[in-house]
């Protein structure tokens, strides 16, 4: 499936660590945005979990983090940036159920070790680049 | 059915967005796990759970679910209320468990 859009579309957002009143702001917007495009109901939800999961990850996680996306005729293509402690072992952080999250963050129904799975899950190219002590970075997208 | 309905069926008490009340109820999910809704919930559900906190605004609004029924006579954040009115999200309260809920609906549904 092509779109009819004639420029890329190109949004990004500033995200901040433990800022759990915030979450969800920037995906809930990409959601809008895709919604107007006209895209299908199925790539929408998809682009809308992964980006929701990437969101919460910097929030939990990082001190700071950058979310991107655009939007050409054929594909979505959403790039998140953070600042935080990095992941030591990535193919152990892909595994549903493992987490390292804090019980505090548990409590609140997150922290159950789905977040980088259902990333993976709902997108078509899914990257992960992280550096202990320096920051991650993951790479999606969904293609229409 | 209408949301409506169930709220009648089960005497739900309703605390925000009551233009919701139109929205169709094709399906449930039950989880107090956020990912897990995220991951399995689908279009037009009704989420039943125990969370109250802010962020389960983002979790309804983002899969397009009917609606949130908070079980257990769980009071509901005030800042919740007010971000699920923002965002078009009705909230129900009951003071039934979770599973009750849960039942009755796949009842109604069936």
């Amino acid at each position: 499936m092509t779109i009819d859009i004639k420029h890329t579309i190109e949004e990004s957002f500033q995200l901040v660590g433990g800022n759990f009143a915030n979450a969800g702001e920037a995906s809930i917007q990409l959601k809008r945005k895709l919604t107007e495009i006209g895209l299908d109901e199925n790539i929408i939800r998809r682009a809308a979990t992964a980006t929701f999961e990437a969101e919460m990850n910097v929030i939990i996680y990082a001190a700071a983090g950058w979310l991107r996306y655009h939007v050409t005729p054929e594909y979505l293509r959403i790039i998140v940036e953070d600042m935080g402690p990095g992941i030591e072992d990535i193919e152990l952080a892909m595994q549903e159920g493992y987490s390292t999250a804090p019980d505090w963050v548990r409590e609140m129904g997150w922290g159950a070790g789905m977040g980088l799975p259902n990333m993976k899950k709902n997108s078509d190219i899914f990257k992960i680049d992280s550096v202990v002590g320096e920051g991650t970075t993951v790479e999606m997208i969904i293609n229409f | 059915m209408k949301l409506a309905d169930l709220v009648k069926e089960l005497s739900l008490e309703v605390k925000t967005y009551k233009q919701g009340l139109q929205n169709n109820v094709t399906g449930g999910y039950v989880s107090d796990l956020l990912s897990d809704v995220m991951a399995n919930s689908k279009k037009d559900d009704i989420w039943i759970t125990m969370q109250t906190h802010l962020n389960i605004i983002a979790v309804a609004s983002l899969r397009t679910l009917s609606g949130i029924i908070i079980v257990g006579n769980r009071q509901v954040h005030e800042d919740t209320i007010t971000r699920a009115e923002t965002e078009k999200v009705t909230i129900m309260t009951t003071p039934m468990p979770a599973f009750e809920v849960a039942g009755k609906i796949y009842q109604l549904l069936k």
